[in-house]
């Protein structure tokens, strides 16, 4: 395992009370797989991503172990993390101009990561990271590697930040909602290069997104986040297309507008997902939840191994019933 | 007759500093039936939102005509304009940006009755009452602002308020774009329900075809500010013709597409255009992958294709991409692909 993270929670404290957005969540992630972290907003799906490089709010408070390649990445100082972040750790964010300093050219930014870490030479940095840019399919890449990030296109940038983060030769990619604000055709490219770059560069990946389309695409194993508390965690194939948790199978609906006949209603569930603070008792989802029964709002449902998944929920979809009807 | 209906229209904006001029809508002609809706399709910068602002008539033309329900309502200035803004509503993407953040809700939802000079007194509170428990919001406490609801709820609300003057059309662009998914569906339904219970019409803008293509009797696509494909919803689903709309349906993700054997996505290369540089010809020849020599010169008119209901805007369609068409429909549907 490259990652194991075990009862790790972390939450802040508001107006004197200590509030638990993430609540004991364990999970692995095995060496070159794509790991997606699914929720909505508030599921503490960034929180966990963010965390696992060491990069949580200073203000929040954790607790747990998060175990990357054996090193401990709870409570390890700053300048620790930094030397992590970068020939270890790759990051990618929904908007790229987050990561770049628009005051400095692309190439040198991504020479940066290098020199800071002591990786290379300055002139060995710019040249590799010229041959970087090629590297992430930028056609032009002495030019660009000159340009500002604003005199490049949108797409041109979504490559650079790529390029940037793998610069140091990371071998755990963490992409934060990478193409949540792309239109549909760059979109199906940045995957197709995410895919590509990650069996060039024997990369792990944790993805973490609320687009179930693009889970489809490059999902290994899939952790879906609700309210702060694992829902299912399990092989992409089983969760996304026979899910157990009927949350799962809520989401997959979105994936799947295309299954269902025009003009009719989508199979949605009801109510919105709670927010830091006001979690329900019992099973989190059990407001929401079409098969909730009593138990559902008063014991919190434990973690068990369902099929081939692991999963927290009383009374879980049974596998016999296939979701999908096609239209023909 | 059309309820509303788009001859020509071109918007073209005049940059600053002395900057070239940007043509973001170039003479479309859109019309939207009584209790129909049209999907409008294309990505950032295709003008459709500029589009949808010409047709809530939020920006004027700089050429062709708007018409509403027959009447000719291009010159209109806003006095003539507000009998025909009661029949016809807007919804958008952000409702927390679209409602106003220091109105309570009580005040939002009342605003477009003092706004047409409705006035229902005592009733008021219980028609306020009533249309928010239409949207599915029946216990929530008017008094608060929009900025205690969650995006879903706004949504809502926002929908309730362009119910409010029982409109005959609603404009809506990107109204599902900015939620959760599983608040997505809640909205889609919403919708349908409201169509089906008062025979609205609707014009959907999007970038999102599963929506679109869920929810729109027919499509239009959108492409550097042209109309690219039109035709029922059905046909553009099933068959797309031009090589725009079948790379968009191919490039977007699904779970059907988990499934598939055999299937190749089109991938479009080069960066998404840039309106204040038209290519020569056919706009979208720069990332065609069956781009010829007369797709760099001649540009091709939008035309029927005879035998379907379909209109396409490609020297090649349909003899050429008929078969890649049907493919990509079929792979949609998770159906096998022959090979």
């Amino acid at each position: 395992m490259i990652l194991s993270v075990r009862d790790f929670a972390i939450g802040f404290q508001r107006e004197g009370q200590n509030l638990v957005a993430v609540d004991g969540i364990s999970f692995d992630v095995a060496e070159g797989e794509t790991f997606v972290i699914i929720g909505e907003s508030g599921s503490g799906k960034s929180l966990t991503g963010m965390s696992i490089a060491g990069l949580q709010p200073p203000t929040a408070f954790v607790s747990g172990s998060i175990r990357f390649k054996d090193r401990e990445m709870l409570k390890r100082p700053d300048a620790e993390l930094r030397k992590l972040r970068g020939p270890e750790i790759g990051l990618i964010y929904q908007d790229p101009l987050s990561s770049l300093n628009p005051v400095w050219p692309v190439g040198d930014q991504i020479a940066e990561t290098l020199t800071a870490h002591g990786l290379a030479s300055r002139a060995e940095a710019r040249k590799r990271a010229v041959e970087m840019l090629e590297r992430v399919r930028i056609p032009d890449p002495r030019r660009v590697a000159s340009a500002y990030p604003h005199e490049i296109s949108g797409g041109m940038r979504q490559r650079a930040m790529i390029a940037m983060a793998l610069a140091a030769g990371p071998s755990l990619l963490i992409a934060d909602e990478p193409t949540t604000a792309l239109d549909v055709t760059i979109k199906a490219q940045m995957l197709e290069l995410l895919a590509e770059l990650k069996r060039e560069l024997s990369l792990t990946i944790i993805l973490i997104t609320h687009d179930m389309g693009v889970v489809a695409e490059v999902a290994d194993r899939i952790l879906v986040l609700y309210a702060g508390r694992i829902a299912e965690v399990g092989p992409a194939d089983a969760i996304m297309l026979q899910p157990s948790h009927p949350y799962t199978a809520a989401l997959m609906t979105s994936a799947m507008i295309s299954q269902t006949p025009a003009k009719q209603d989508l199979n949605a569930i009801v109510g919105g997902a709670p927010g830091l603070g006001a979690f329900p008792a019992g099973c989190r989802f059990h407001p929401r939840c079409p098969r909730a029964q009593d138990d559902c709002k008063v014991i919190e449902p434990p973690r068990r191994k369902f099929g081939s998944v692991e999963l927290a929920c009383h009374h879980p979809i049974e596998a016999a019933m296939p979701l999908e009807t096609a239209r023909s | 007759m059309a309820l509303l209906e788009l001859d020509a229209v071109s918007k073209t904006f005049s940059q600053r500093r002395g900057g070239r001029a940007v043509q973001a809508v170039a003479g479309v002609s859109l019309t939207v039936g009584k209790g129909e809706t049209l999907g409008l399709v294309g990505e950032s910068g295709c003008g459709k939102s500029t589009l949808a602002r010409l047709a809530l008539k939020l920006v004027d033309v700089t050429d062709g005509r708007v018409r509403f329900d027959g009447v000719d309502v291009t010159g209109f200035a806003s006095r003539r304009m507000l009998p025909i803004r009661r029949r016809l509503q807007a919804v958008f993407q952000d409702p927390l940006a679209s409602l106003n953040a220091r109105m309570t809700i009580a005040e939002v939802m009342r605003e477009p009755f003092d706004t047409h000079g409705v006035k229902l007194g005592a009733e008021l509170e219980t028609r306020i009452r009533e249309l928010l428990s239409f949207v599915g919001l029946e216990n929530i406490d008017i008094r608060k602002l929009p900025g205690q609801f969650s995006g879903g709820q706004l949504q809502r609300i926002a929908i309730a308020r362009a119910l409010a003057l029982e409109p005959e059309i609603i404009v809506a662009d990107e109204p599902t774009s900015a939620l959760d998914p599983s608040i997505q569906a809640q909205i889609v339904n919403l919708m349908l329900q409201i169509q089906r219970k008062r025979g609205i019409s609707y014009l959907i803008i999007s970038h999102d075809l599963d929506v679109i293509g869920h929810v729109a009797d027919r499509i239009a696509v959108m492409y550097l500010g042209i109309i690219i494909e039109q035709g029922t919803a059905d046909a553009i689903m099933q068959r797309p013709l031009h090589p725009y709309t079948q790379a968009l349906l191919s490039a977007a993700p699904t779970l059907a597409a988990r499934r598939q054997v055999g299937w190749k996505r089109i991938m479009l290369t080069g960066d998404p255009p840039n309106p204040a540089d038209v290519p020569s010809g056919c706009r979208f020849h720069p990332r065609c992958h069956l781009a010829r020599d007369i797709c760099r010169e001649k540009v091709p008119p939008l035309r029927a294709t005879p035998g379907t209901s379909q209109m396409v805007a490609c020297h090649l369609a349909p003899d050429e991409t008929a078969q890649a068409g049907a493919e990509v429909g079929r792979a949609r549907r998770g159906l096998a692909v022959a090979s």
